[in-house]
Protein backbone atom coordinates (compact mmCIF):
# COMPACT_ATOMS: atom_id res chain seq x y z
CA UNK A 1 0.00 0.00 0.00
CA UNK A 2 1.57 3.21 -0.78
CA UNK A 3 1.84 5.69 1.96
CA UNK A 4 -0.19 8.32 3.22
CA UNK A 5 0.91 11.86 1.59
CA UNK A 6 0.56 13.37 5.42
CA UNK A 7 2.03 10.64 7.11
CA UNK A 8 5.45 11.10 8.72
CA UNK A 9 7.47 7.82 8.05
CA UNK A 10 10.92 7.46 10.84
CA UNK A 11 12.93 4.58 10.84
CA UNK A 12 12.43 1.33 12.82
CA UNK A 13 13.55 -0.19 15.40
CA UNK A 14 16.77 -1.22 14.87
CA UNK A 15 17.26 0.43 11.18
CA UNK A 16 19.68 3.39 10.99
CA UNK A 17 21.68 5.30 8.97
CA UNK A 18 25.90 4.58 9.64
CA UNK A 19 28.68 5.29 7.80
CA UNK A 20 31.00 2.41 5.83
CA UNK A 21 33.73 2.89 3.48
CA UNK A 22 33.63 6.18 3.49
CA UNK A 23 29.82 5.83 2.35
CA UNK A 24 26.54 6.34 3.90
CA UNK A 25 24.26 3.11 4.63
CA UNK A 26 20.94 2.23 6.03
CA UNK A 27 21.70 -0.66 8.44
CA UNK A 28 18.94 -2.50 8.87
CA UNK A 29 18.70 -6.63 10.45
CA UNK A 30 20.49 -8.51 8.47
CA UNK A 31 20.62 -6.34 5.44
CA UNK A 32 22.36 -3.26 4.25
CA UNK A 33 21.40 -0.71 1.94
CA UNK A 34 24.07 1.75 0.16
CA UNK A 35 22.56 5.44 0.17
CA UNK A 36 23.58 7.75 -2.72
CA UNK A 37 21.97 10.89 -3.87
CA UNK A 38 18.44 11.03 -3.87
CA UNK A 39 18.24 8.02 -1.86
CA UNK A 40 20.19 9.23 1.41
CA UNK A 41 18.06 12.80 0.66
CA UNK A 42 15.44 10.92 1.32
CA UNK A 43 16.17 8.75 3.61
CA UNK A 44 17.95 11.55 6.18
CA UNK A 45 14.01 12.62 5.94
CA UNK A 46 12.61 10.28 7.78
CA UNK A 47 12.78 11.47 11.12
CA UNK A 48 8.90 11.16 11.74
CA UNK A 49 8.90 14.90 11.54
CA UNK A 50 8.64 15.23 7.82
CA UNK A 51 5.53 14.32 5.93
CA UNK A 52 5.65 12.16 2.58
CA UNK A 53 4.37 15.70 0.95
CA UNK A 54 7.19 17.60 2.91
CA UNK A 55 9.82 15.32 1.50
CA UNK A 56 8.39 15.01 -1.96
CA UNK A 57 8.48 19.02 -1.90
CA UNK A 58 11.89 19.21 -0.72
CA UNK A 59 13.16 16.80 -3.59
CA UNK A 60 11.69 18.44 -6.01
CA UNK A 61 13.29 21.62 -5.43
CA UNK A 62 16.89 19.85 -5.08
CA UNK A 63 16.36 18.21 -7.95
CA UNK A 64 14.29 20.72 -9.91
CA UNK A 65 15.65 19.55 -13.77
CA UNK A 66 13.60 16.77 -13.20
CA UNK A 67 9.56 16.24 -13.93
CA UNK A 68 7.92 17.07 -10.37
CA UNK A 69 5.85 14.20 -11.31
CA UNK A 70 8.75 12.01 -11.52
CA UNK A 71 10.24 12.81 -8.49
CA UNK A 72 7.07 11.94 -6.54
CA UNK A 73 7.05 8.55 -7.96
CA UNK A 74 10.05 7.48 -7.64
CA UNK A 75 9.97 8.40 -4.07
CA UNK A 76 6.64 7.00 -3.38
CA UNK A 77 8.18 3.81 -4.84
CA UNK A 78 11.44 4.12 -2.35
CA UNK A 79 9.26 4.49 0.77
CA UNK A 80 7.23 1.10 -0.23
CA UNK A 81 10.67 -0.51 -0.95
CA UNK A 82 11.35 0.25 2.40
CA UNK A 83 8.57 -0.61 4.24
CA UNK A 84 8.64 -3.97 2.34
CA UNK A 85 11.76 -4.17 4.07
CA UNK A 86 10.46 -3.32 7.10
CA UNK A 87 12.48 -0.23 7.67
CA UNK A 88 9.81 2.49 7.97
CA UNK A 89 7.18 3.14 10.65
CA UNK A 90 4.65 6.01 9.38
CA UNK A 91 3.09 7.64 12.37
CA UNK A 92 -0.17 9.43 11.29
CA UNK A 93 -0.61 12.63 9.44
CA UNK A 94 -2.49 14.63 12.93
CA UNK A 95 0.38 17.44 13.31
CA UNK A 96 2.46 16.74 16.24
CA UNK B 1 43.75 -13.49 -8.76
CA UNK B 2 40.67 -10.92 -8.32
CA UNK B 3 40.74 -7.99 -5.86
CA UNK B 4 39.62 -9.36 -2.33
CA UNK B 5 36.30 -7.48 -1.41
CA UNK B 6 36.00 -6.37 2.55
CA UNK B 7 33.97 -9.37 4.77
CA UNK B 8 30.74 -7.64 5.83
CA UNK B 9 30.10 -9.28 8.97
CA UNK B 10 32.25 -10.28 12.48
CA UNK B 11 30.66 -12.87 13.85
CA UNK B 12 32.25 -12.91 17.82
CA UNK B 13 32.11 -16.06 19.69
CA UNK B 14 32.32 -14.35 22.92
CA UNK B 15 32.24 -17.44 24.61
CA UNK B 16 31.43 -20.79 24.67
CA UNK B 17 29.90 -21.17 27.76
CA UNK B 18 26.22 -21.50 28.02
CA UNK B 19 23.84 -22.33 30.48
CA UNK B 20 21.71 -24.83 27.60
CA UNK B 21 23.16 -27.89 26.57
CA UNK B 22 21.22 -28.10 22.76
CA UNK B 23 21.90 -30.84 21.02
CA UNK B 24 22.30 -29.05 17.69
CA UNK B 25 24.81 -26.75 19.31
CA UNK B 26 26.69 -25.04 16.47
CA UNK B 27 29.91 -24.87 18.71
CA UNK B 28 32.68 -27.71 17.95
CA UNK B 29 32.52 -30.39 20.05
CA UNK B 30 35.85 -29.56 21.82
CA UNK B 31 34.60 -26.27 23.78
CA UNK B 32 37.11 -23.72 24.90
CA UNK B 33 37.32 -23.05 28.27
CA UNK B 34 36.99 -19.40 30.10
CA UNK B 35 40.64 -19.06 30.96
CA UNK B 36 41.36 -18.71 27.25
CA UNK B 37 38.59 -16.16 26.37
CA UNK B 38 40.04 -12.98 24.76
CA UNK B 39 39.87 -9.65 26.67
CA UNK B 40 37.60 -6.88 26.66
CA UNK B 41 40.44 -4.77 25.05
CA UNK B 42 41.45 -7.28 22.80
CA UNK B 43 37.80 -7.11 21.62
CA UNK B 44 37.60 -3.62 21.28
CA UNK B 45 40.62 -3.49 18.85
CA UNK B 46 39.25 -6.25 16.78
CA UNK B 47 36.00 -4.39 16.40
CA UNK B 48 37.83 -1.01 15.35
CA UNK B 49 40.21 -3.21 12.98
CA UNK B 50 36.43 -4.48 11.86
CA UNK B 51 35.04 -1.26 11.06
CA UNK B 52 38.43 0.15 9.21
CA UNK B 53 38.20 -3.08 7.02
CA UNK B 54 34.59 -2.02 5.63
CA UNK B 55 32.93 -4.46 8.46
CA UNK B 56 29.14 -3.81 8.42
CA UNK B 57 27.85 -5.76 11.27
CA UNK B 58 28.88 -7.59 15.01
CA UNK B 59 27.44 -10.82 15.39
CA UNK B 60 27.73 -11.43 19.26
CA UNK B 61 27.22 -14.77 20.01
CA UNK B 62 28.54 -18.06 21.72
CA UNK B 63 27.54 -19.85 23.80
CA UNK B 64 25.74 -17.61 25.54
CA UNK B 65 26.91 -13.87 25.01
CA UNK B 66 25.84 -12.79 28.13
CA UNK B 67 27.81 -14.81 29.92
CA UNK B 68 30.53 -12.74 29.69
CA UNK B 69 30.36 -10.28 32.30
CA UNK B 70 31.56 -7.41 30.51
CA UNK B 71 28.73 -7.92 27.56
CA UNK B 72 27.71 -4.30 28.18
CA UNK B 73 30.84 -3.00 27.57
CA UNK B 74 31.47 -4.77 24.81
CA UNK B 75 28.37 -3.65 22.75
CA UNK B 76 29.43 0.07 23.53
CA UNK B 77 32.56 -0.59 22.07
CA UNK B 78 31.48 -2.24 18.92
CA UNK B 79 29.04 0.22 18.42
CA UNK B 80 31.17 2.99 19.21
CA UNK B 81 33.85 1.58 16.65
CA UNK B 82 30.76 2.00 14.02
CA UNK B 83 29.44 -1.41 13.63
CA UNK B 84 25.91 -2.07 13.81
CA UNK B 85 25.19 -4.54 17.07
CA UNK B 86 23.51 -7.93 16.96
CA UNK B 87 22.68 -10.00 19.65
CA UNK B 88 22.28 -13.87 19.61
CA UNK B 89 21.18 -15.00 22.68
CA UNK B 90 18.72 -17.79 24.65
CA UNK B 91 18.03 -15.05 26.92
CA UNK B 92 19.12 -16.90 30.44
CA UNK B 93 21.08 -14.53 32.06
CA UNK B 94 19.22 -11.34 31.39
CA UNK B 95 17.12 -9.17 33.68
CA UNK B 96 15.52 -6.13 33.07
CA UNK B 97 18.52 -3.92 34.21
CA UNK B 98 20.65 -5.86 32.26
CA UNK B 99 18.50 -4.96 28.96
CA UNK B 100 17.75 -1.64 29.38
CA UNK B 101 21.79 -1.06 30.13
CA UNK B 102 22.71 -3.04 26.52
CA UNK B 103 19.93 -1.02 24.78
CA UNK B 104 21.70 2.18 26.13
CA UNK B 105 24.85 1.06 25.34
CA UNK B 106 23.73 0.62 21.39
CA UNK B 107 22.43 -2.64 20.89
CA UNK B 108 20.82 -2.62 17.56
CA UNK B 109 19.40 -6.08 17.05
CA UNK B 110 18.40 -9.04 19.16
CA UNK B 111 17.66 -12.64 18.39
CA UNK B 112 15.96 -14.40 20.36
CA UNK B 113 16.46 -18.31 20.01
CA UNK B 114 13.37 -20.45 20.93
CA UNK B 115 14.12 -24.23 21.04
CA UNK B 116 10.53 -24.86 20.55
CA UNK B 117 7.09 -23.32 21.58
CA UNK B 118 5.81 -25.79 24.19
CA UNK B 119 7.57 -25.86 27.01
CA UNK B 120 8.08 -29.57 27.55
CA UNK B 121 9.71 -30.12 23.55
CA UNK B 122 11.87 -26.80 24.48
CA UNK B 123 12.96 -28.08 27.45
CA UNK B 124 14.05 -31.34 26.00
CA UNK B 125 16.36 -30.35 23.26
CA UNK B 126 17.84 -27.64 25.42
CA UNK B 127 18.61 -29.99 28.55
CA UNK B 128 17.59 -27.26 30.29
CA UNK B 129 14.32 -25.51 31.78
CA UNK B 130 14.33 -22.44 29.71
CA UNK B 131 11.19 -21.50 28.00
CA UNK B 132 9.43 -19.30 30.44
CA UNK B 133 12.26 -17.18 30.68
CA UNK B 134 12.73 -16.74 27.24
CA UNK B 135 8.79 -15.37 26.96
CA UNK B 136 9.43 -13.01 29.62
CA UNK B 137 12.85 -11.36 27.48
CA UNK B 138 9.69 -11.10 25.10
CA UNK B 139 7.68 -9.60 27.31
CA UNK B 140 10.27 -6.85 28.36
CA UNK B 141 11.70 -6.41 24.72
CA UNK B 142 8.10 -4.03 24.20
CA UNK B 143 9.54 -1.40 26.32
CA UNK B 144 12.69 -0.91 23.66
CA UNK B 145 13.52 0.20 20.34
CA UNK B 146 15.53 -2.15 18.83
CA UNK B 147 14.74 -4.43 16.48
CA UNK B 148 13.75 -8.18 17.59
CA UNK B 149 14.11 -11.53 15.38
CA UNK B 150 13.08 -14.53 17.31
CA UNK B 151 14.89 -17.33 15.83
CA UNK B 152 13.54 -21.03 15.83
CA UNK B 153 15.95 -23.95 15.21
CA UNK B 154 13.84 -26.36 13.45
CA UNK B 155 14.14 -30.27 13.30
CA UNK B 156 12.11 -33.71 13.48
CA UNK B 157 10.67 -32.77 16.79
CA UNK B 158 9.06 -29.18 16.24
CA UNK B 159 8.88 -28.81 12.73
CA UNK B 160 4.88 -29.80 13.20
CA UNK B 161 4.61 -26.56 15.59
CA UNK B 162 5.62 -24.05 13.47
CA UNK B 163 1.91 -22.00 13.52
CA UNK B 164 2.91 -21.78 17.05
CA UNK B 165 5.55 -20.58 16.59
CA UNK B 166 4.72 -18.01 14.16
CA UNK B 167 1.26 -17.10 16.85
CA UNK B 168 4.01 -16.48 19.18
CA UNK B 169 5.57 -14.12 17.26
CA UNK B 170 2.28 -11.98 15.90
CA UNK B 171 1.70 -11.40 19.57
CA UNK B 172 5.12 -9.94 20.66
CA UNK B 173 7.42 -6.70 19.22
CA UNK B 174 9.10 -9.21 17.02
CA UNK B 175 9.76 -7.92 13.25
CA UNK B 176 11.52 -11.07 11.58
CA UNK B 177 11.11 -14.78 12.36
CA UNK B 178 13.61 -16.87 11.53
CA UNK B 179 13.12 -20.60 10.81
CA UNK B 180 16.41 -22.17 10.42
CA UNK B 181 16.39 -25.84 9.99
CA UNK B 182 19.27 -27.83 11.69
CA UNK B 183 22.16 -27.98 9.72
CA UNK B 184 24.24 -31.14 10.25
CA UNK B 185 27.72 -30.52 11.89
CA UNK B 186 29.37 -30.94 15.09
CA UNK B 187 26.82 -31.91 18.13
CA UNK B 188 24.07 -31.93 14.87
CA UNK B 189 25.81 -34.98 13.17
CA UNK B 190 26.06 -36.56 15.84
CA UNK B 191 22.16 -36.28 16.64
CA UNK B 192 21.11 -36.27 13.53
CA UNK B 193 19.10 -39.56 13.22
CA UNK B 194 17.10 -38.06 15.66
CA UNK B 195 17.06 -34.39 14.29
CA UNK B 196 16.24 -34.73 10.85
CA UNK B 197 13.20 -34.43 9.61
CA UNK B 198 10.92 -36.34 7.06
CA UNK B 199 10.35 -35.53 3.19
CA UNK B 200 6.31 -35.10 4.30
CA UNK B 201 7.04 -33.44 7.50
CA UNK B 202 9.53 -30.44 5.18
CA UNK B 203 7.05 -30.53 2.43
CA UNK B 204 4.26 -29.56 4.92
CA UNK B 205 6.42 -26.75 6.65
CA UNK B 206 7.56 -25.31 3.23
CA UNK B 207 3.82 -24.57 1.79
CA UNK B 208 3.22 -23.06 5.31
CA UNK B 209 5.89 -20.70 5.32
CA UNK B 210 4.97 -19.28 1.92
CA UNK B 211 1.34 -19.43 2.85
CA UNK B 212 2.50 -16.88 5.79
CA UNK B 213 5.25 -15.25 4.18
CA UNK B 214 2.62 -13.87 2.01
CA UNK B 215 0.02 -13.06 4.43
CA UNK B 216 2.29 -11.24 7.10
CA UNK B 217 4.36 -9.15 3.97
CA UNK B 218 4.45 -6.36 5.68
CA UNK B 219 4.20 -6.64 8.98
CA UNK B 220 6.65 -9.60 9.63
CA UNK B 221 9.89 -11.41 7.78
CA UNK B 222 10.12 -14.54 7.71
CA UNK B 223 13.15 -16.26 6.69
CA UNK B 224 13.46 -20.09 6.26
CA UNK B 225 16.17 -22.20 5.81
CA UNK B 226 15.59 -25.60 4.32
CA UNK B 227 17.66 -28.70 5.91
CA UNK B 228 19.91 -29.16 2.82
CA UNK B 229 19.91 -32.59 2.88
CA UNK B 230 16.69 -32.21 1.12
CA UNK B 231 17.57 -29.65 -1.33
CA UNK B 232 18.32 -30.15 -5.46
CA UNK B 233 21.65 -27.61 -5.25
CA UNK B 234 23.94 -26.89 -2.04
CA UNK B 235 23.71 -23.82 0.23
CA UNK B 236 26.56 -20.86 -0.91
CA UNK B 237 27.68 -21.86 2.83
CA UNK B 238 28.71 -18.21 4.57
CA UNK B 239 28.48 -16.69 1.55
CA UNK B 240 31.22 -18.72 -0.08
CA UNK B 241 34.42 -19.35 2.16
CA UNK B 242 36.17 -16.05 2.93
CA UNK B 243 34.25 -14.49 0.62
CA UNK B 244 31.70 -12.52 3.16
CA UNK B 245 32.48 -12.71 6.96
CA UNK B 246 35.24 -13.62 9.58
CA UNK B 247 34.32 -16.01 12.83
CA UNK B 248 36.42 -15.24 15.98
CA UNK B 249 36.49 -18.14 18.64
CA UNK B 250 36.68 -17.43 22.16
CA UNK B 251 40.10 -17.44 22.22
CA UNK B 252 40.56 -15.08 19.32
CA UNK B 253 41.24 -17.81 16.42
CA UNK B 254 39.64 -16.62 13.03
CA UNK B 255 37.82 -18.46 11.13
CA UNK B 256 35.93 -18.78 7.65
CA UNK B 257 32.87 -20.37 9.45
CA UNK B 258 31.59 -22.47 12.77
CA UNK B 259 33.11 -25.97 11.52
CA UNK B 260 36.33 -25.18 9.68
CA UNK B 261 38.43 -26.23 12.91
CA UNK B 262 37.55 -29.79 11.79
CA UNK B 263 39.03 -29.50 8.34
CA UNK B 264 42.62 -31.05 8.80
CA UNK B 265 45.74 -29.29 7.48
CA UNK B 266 44.18 -26.19 8.14
CA UNK B 267 46.09 -23.22 10.89
CA UNK B 268 44.06 -20.25 12.18
CA UNK B 269 45.86 -16.80 12.66
CA UNK B 270 45.00 -15.67 15.82
CA UNK B 271 43.48 -11.96 16.63
CA UNK B 272 46.41 -11.67 19.78
CA UNK B 273 49.24 -12.09 16.88
CA UNK B 274 47.59 -10.49 13.83
CA UNK B 275 45.37 -7.84 12.31
CA UNK B 276 41.90 -8.50 10.99
CA UNK B 277 43.19 -6.80 8.02
CA UNK B 278 46.22 -9.35 7.36
CA UNK B 279 44.21 -12.22 8.55
CA UNK B 280 41.90 -11.64 5.89
CA UNK B 281 44.09 -10.69 3.16
CA UNK B 282 46.83 -13.53 4.42
CA UNK B 283 45.46 -16.29 6.11
CA UNK B 284 46.71 -19.76 4.70
CA UNK B 285 42.92 -21.13 5.94
CA UNK B 286 41.07 -18.38 4.44
CA UNK B 287 43.10 -18.74 1.31
CA UNK B 288 42.75 -22.28 1.06
CA UNK B 289 39.41 -22.70 -0.44
CA UNK B 290 38.36 -18.83 -1.59
CA UNK B 291 37.75 -18.22 -5.30
CA UNK B 292 37.84 -21.50 -7.76
CA UNK B 293 41.13 -22.70 -7.88
CA UNK B 294 40.65 -25.64 -5.04
CA UNK B 295 37.33 -26.82 -7.03
CA UNK B 296 36.55 -30.43 -8.64
CA UNK B 297 34.51 -31.60 -10.77
CA UNK B 298 31.95 -31.21 -11.47
CA UNK B 299 32.36 -27.85 -9.59
CA UNK B 300 35.22 -26.68 -11.51
CA UNK B 301 33.31 -25.94 -14.78
CA UNK B 302 29.44 -26.09 -13.37
CA UNK B 303 27.24 -23.11 -14.07
CA UNK B 304 26.22 -23.06 -10.37
CA UNK B 305 30.00 -22.05 -9.37
CA UNK B 306 29.41 -18.79 -8.32
CA UNK B 307 26.34 -19.06 -7.06
CA UNK B 308 26.98 -21.69 -4.24
CA UNK B 309 30.44 -21.88 -4.43
CA UNK B 310 30.75 -25.92 -4.49
CA UNK B 311 28.50 -25.80 -1.39
CA UNK B 312 29.56 -26.58 2.33
CA UNK B 313 33.52 -27.95 2.63
CA UNK B 314 32.73 -29.16 6.57
CA UNK B 315 29.91 -30.92 4.85
CA UNK B 316 32.19 -32.44 2.07
CA UNK B 317 34.35 -33.23 4.60
CA UNK B 318 31.69 -35.15 6.98
CA UNK B 319 30.61 -37.01 3.99
CA UNK B 320 32.91 -37.38 1.50
CA UNK B 321 35.91 -37.90 3.55
CA UNK B 322 37.17 -35.22 1.57
CA UNK B 323 36.94 -31.08 2.31
CA UNK B 324 37.80 -30.26 -1.34
CA UNK B 325 35.22 -32.34 -2.71
CA UNK B 326 31.97 -30.86 -4.54
CA UNK B 327 29.05 -30.70 -1.51
CA UNK B 328 27.45 -33.98 -1.32
CA UNK B 329 24.28 -32.82 -0.87
CA UNK B 330 24.29 -31.47 -4.38
CA UNK B 331 22.71 -33.22 -7.27
CA UNK B 332 25.41 -33.52 -9.15
CA UNK B 333 28.23 -34.51 -6.82
CA UNK B 334 29.43 -37.75 -7.00
CA UNK B 335 28.28 -39.15 -3.48
CA UNK B 336 25.05 -37.85 -3.46
CA UNK B 337 24.13 -41.36 -3.28
CA UNK B 338 25.30 -41.56 0.51
CA UNK B 339 22.86 -38.61 1.81
CA UNK B 340 20.04 -40.25 -0.30
CA UNK B 341 20.48 -43.23 1.55
CA UNK B 342 20.19 -41.13 5.06
CA UNK B 343 16.91 -39.75 3.67
CA UNK B 344 15.78 -43.45 2.34
CA UNK B 345 16.55 -45.22 5.96
CA UNK B 346 14.50 -41.96 7.77
CA UNK B 347 11.64 -42.18 5.17
CA UNK B 348 10.68 -45.60 5.00
CA UNK B 349 11.09 -46.17 8.96
CA UNK B 350 7.33 -46.31 10.73
CA UNK B 351 6.42 -42.75 12.24
CA UNK B 352 5.87 -44.19 15.41
CA UNK B 353 9.37 -44.80 15.84
CA UNK B 354 10.65 -41.13 14.86
CA UNK B 355 9.13 -39.46 17.68
CA UNK B 356 10.55 -42.04 19.97
CA UNK B 357 12.61 -39.64 23.10
CA UNK B 358 16.29 -40.51 22.13
CA UNK B 359 19.53 -40.49 24.00
CA UNK B 360 20.14 -37.40 22.83
CA UNK B 361 23.99 -36.04 22.71
CA UNK B 362 23.71 -33.14 24.92
CA UNK B 363 26.49 -30.28 24.83
CA UNK B 364 28.24 -30.00 28.09
CA UNK B 365 29.15 -26.52 29.53
CA UNK B 366 32.94 -25.59 29.56
CA UNK B 367 34.37 -24.43 32.98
Amino acid sequence: MPPELNSRPRLAPGCRLGENNQQRVLQMPERALRLIGPSLEIIERCDGQHTVQQIIADLQKIYSKAAPQKVEQDIIGYLELLQKERALDFESGASL
Amino acid sequence: MTTLSNPLALIAELTHRCPLHCVYCSNPLELQTRTSELSTDVWSRVFREAAELGVLQADFTGGEPLARPDIVELVRTARAAGLYVNLITSGLPLDETKLASLVEAGLDHMQLSFQGVREETANEISGTKSHAQKLRVLDWLRGHRIAVTLNFVIHRRNIDQLEEMLALAESSCATRVEFANVQYYGWAFANLENLLPTRAQLDHSVEFVKREQERLQDKIRIDFVVPDYYAKYPKPCMGGWARKLILLTPSGDALPCHAAQIIPGLSFENVKDRSLREIWEHSAAFEKFRGEAWMQEPCKTCDRREQDFGGCRCQALLLAGDAAATDPVCSLAPLRPKVDAILAGLNAAPPSQLLVKPAWLYRPNPT
